[in-house]
């Protein structure tokens, strides 16, 4: 298979699904900001699809077709070997672009940096959005007291 | 009989052309960018992914303002467009006990583990319009508190011990898919809910009612109403394993239906499941009566004869856009076949008339 | 480098040269015995270049294909993945199925389709030594008068003709050339 041996499977599932997930505009800052350009050449160019969803009957049954969503992925090799896939949602080719690329980078020497540069500070983006919902959420939970009909105190 | 017509290129054209004037209205108003619908009319962009049946806010919020805001023209646009992707594949089952919850309420569970929360909802407001918006102005962000970091889980796990409420056990059994084989009847539940999720919210809501108002009453409890987002993963051939390829936002249902008991089944409680696309309360709702009344066969009740129990009626009646196709077709050049109408009702009056003439003659 | 092979050899443009390719299926489907040139693909040996790349051209996830005998390598079916992200299967469930023609033997193996759906049927991919317009005389539709194709074994391909509407039908592959056996073609003994 592609991957290099000594990557865990988790660990490259853990930054390609963050990729794929990550807003589009804000893959495309950290890259630039990373300043990297590496030399590759396209295996699968970017293309534009659609993955069909599935539910789960009742959320735990059988599983059905709940709609498709857009999705651009591409595939590519860097000039020193590795091979990047990227998939991300939507229908960006730069971004498919840059995920590839920094899959195929984060199985290079280059790891730790692209790490530092790129995923990580897209991670805290990403859990600091989540966390700033799940705040809102919690301030709006509520305690509903039952009233015993004919009460009039 | 179609027979064609040809002509009238110029004022299609031009007809067009006005289209788009229109469209724009008038050019002292500031034109609306993609990001004002999709961020600002976020519910109709919700709808329009629903029931276009494609998940991209940016391309339901170009298709509203492509439809000027009709949005059945807007799931038009989308279903069009759907159809000129390669499809990738299929997503992993999403996994909605593991959504990250901006809203979850159950209205009958008051102590339902995991809280009630009420997120951005409409519910317990006044329903008077806010004058304060036809101004513009800052709004204030909303209160914040300690977030919850576990998953919250279903409600309904809490009854399954129990044997109180009727499972849904898990099978790995691959549904079939409307966009790939067209309906066949009898139908089965994975092919409803599919049908049911891009159907149209009225018709969907309409058929719900029905059930309410005693044809096929089903005694319908919200057991549970969660809206947030969740992960979608699909299995990559190239890597051998599956990875997240985005994160969608969904409405799920599920419904604690009364149920006294059939000659199949014994008494407990049923369910009805709605999951929808985006923030979509009223569809999901609405889905979760509708499968829970088509469900009858199943759970051995007796067909009341109600359209909502009849799955050919539901489920030929409720996609929007075969219906506004087969609707709106009537009204484009029909000039031979209603020539030949014409003539048939000029002949039976004659006839008629005739008649008449030859009976007062012989009186 | 075998890594690197896995995801190399596709289409350059493919929206094209895919589109140039049906082309040529389609017209070598519908003329039974002409030969055509198939090629814009460089597909893992032992593949051929036409069969590689009819594959690229025919196949997606929502067809299974059964690759049988030497050609069934992890190589080629992680290619095959790769580019086309179709369902490696048994010859029982193939909508196509690759491999010379022994390989591929015996033809009661594949659907042949129902009346209501004749086209549920396999198509075989043939990979031959050597494809010529002489040999078994072609009659049927889509032929002027006869055609003549070199065909691996004639008395498998009457019998299946026989079935039509049923059956399956055939490409024949050799290097970068390519011919077609639909089962509406009359089959007669050589010339």
């Amino acid at each position: 298979m592609a991957e290099n041996s000594d990557i865990s499977a988790e660990a490259r599932r853990t930054w390609m699904g963050l990729l794929a997930r990550v807003p589009h505009d804000a893959l495309e800052d950290a890259w630039t900001k990373a300043a990297l350009s590496p030399k590759f050449e396209w295996l699968r160019r970017p293309e534009v699809g659609g993955v069909m969803i599935q539910g789960r009957t009742g959320g735990t049954g059988a599983p059905f077709n709940l709609g498709e969503m857009t999705v651009t992925r591409c595939s590519l090799a860097l000039q020193s070997g590795p091979i990047g896939h990227g998939y991300v949602q939507g229908r960006s080719k730069s971004a498919a672009e840059i995920a590839a690329l920094v899959d195929a980078l984060m199985q290079t020497g280059s790891a730790d940096q692209v790490k530092d540069r790129v995923i990580d500070p897209l991670m805290r983006q990403m859990n600091d959005t989540k966390s700033a919902r799940a705040a809102k959420a919690a301030a709006t939970k509520v305690e509903f007291f039952t009233m015993v009909r004919g009460e009039d105190t | 009989m179609y027979v064609a017509v040809k002509g009238g290129e110029k004022a299609i054209e031009n007809a067009h052309a006005w289209l788009a004037e229109e469209r724009r209205g008038a050019i002292d108003v500031a034109e609306l960018s993609l990001a004002q619908i999709r961020e600002q009319l976020s519910l109709a962009v919700n709808r329009v992914m629903a029931e276009g049946s494609l998940f991209d806010p940016d391309l339901a919020a170009l298709a509203i303002k492509q439809a000027r805001g009709d949005l059945i023209e807007a799931i038009f646009l989308i279903r069009a467009y759907r159809t000129t992707l390669p499809r990738f594949g299929y997503s992993v089952p999403v996994e909605t006990g593991k959504m990250a919850c901006d809203r979850r309420i159950s209205a009958t569970f008051k102590d339902a583990p995991g809280g009630q929360v009420l997120g951005p909802t409409f519910d317990y407001t006044h329903r008077l319009l806010d004058f304060k918006l036809a101004a513009e102005g800052e709004v204030a962000s909303a209160p914040e508190a300690l977030p919850r970091t576990n998953p919250t889980p279903h409600i309904t796990e809490f009854l399954t011990g129990e044997g109180i409420i009727q499972d849904e056990p898990p099978s790995d059994a691959t549904p079939g898919d409307l966009t790939r084989e067209p309906m066949e009847f009898p139908s089965n539940r994975p092919l409803r809910l599919q049908s049911l999720t891009r159907g149209d919210e009225g018709f969907v809501l309409g058929m719900a009612y029905s059930t309410q108002r005693g044809y096929a009453r089903n005694h319908a409890f919200v057991g549970e109403l969660r809206i947030g987002k969740v992960e979608v993963q699909m299995d990559i051939p190239e890597l051998g394993f599956a990875i997240d390829i985005g994160e969608i936002e969904l409405t799920e249902c599920e419904t604690v239906n009364q149920f006294k008991g059939s000659k199949t089944e014994p008494p407990q409680f049923t369910r009805g499941y709605g999951l929808v696309f985006g923030q979509s309360e009223r569809k999901s709702i609405a889905m979760a009566l509708v499968d829970r009344a088509l469900r009858w066969k199943e759970l051995g009740e007796d067909n009341m004869g109600a359209p909502a129990q009849d799955e050919e009626f539901v489920l030929s009646h409720a996609d929007n856009i075969q219906a506004t196709g087969f609707l709106e077709h009537i009204k484009l050049p029909h000039y031979v076949d209603f020539q030949s109408e014409l003539e048939l009702v000029r002949k039976l009056r004659r006839e008629a008339e005739e008649r008449v003439t030859m009976k007062e003659a012989a009186e | 480098m075998t890594q690197h092979a896995q995801f190399s050899g596709g289409f350059q443009n493919a929206p094209v040269d895919a589109a140039h390719a049906f082309r040529a299926a389609m017209t070598v489907m519908a003329r039974p015995g002409k030969i055509r040139e198939l090629k814009g693909v460089l597909p893992p040996g032992p593949l051929s270049v036409a069969t590689g790349t009819l594959l690229l051209t025919l196949c997606d996830q929502e067809t299974s294909v059964h690759l049988a005998g030497r050609i069934n390598t992890s190589e080629v079916r992680n290619w095959l993945v790769f580019h086309t992200g179709a369902p490696i299967t048994s010859a029982a469930e193939a909508d196509f199925a690759v491999g010379t023609w022994d390989e591929l033997m015996p033809l009661g193996s594949y659907r042949i389709g129902t009346p209501e759906y004749p086209d549920r049927s396999a198509t075989l991919i043939v990979e031959c030594d050597e494809l010529l317009p002489q040999g078994s005389t072609l009659r049927g539709p889509g032929i002027k008068q006869a055609s003549h194709l070199s065909l691996p074994d004639v008395g498998v391909l009457q019998d299946n003709a026989r079935l039509y509407p049923l059956g399956c039908d055939f490409f024949f592959t050799s290097k970068d050339k390519i011919a077609a056996l639909p089962r509406s073609t009359q089959i007669g003994a050589g010339d």
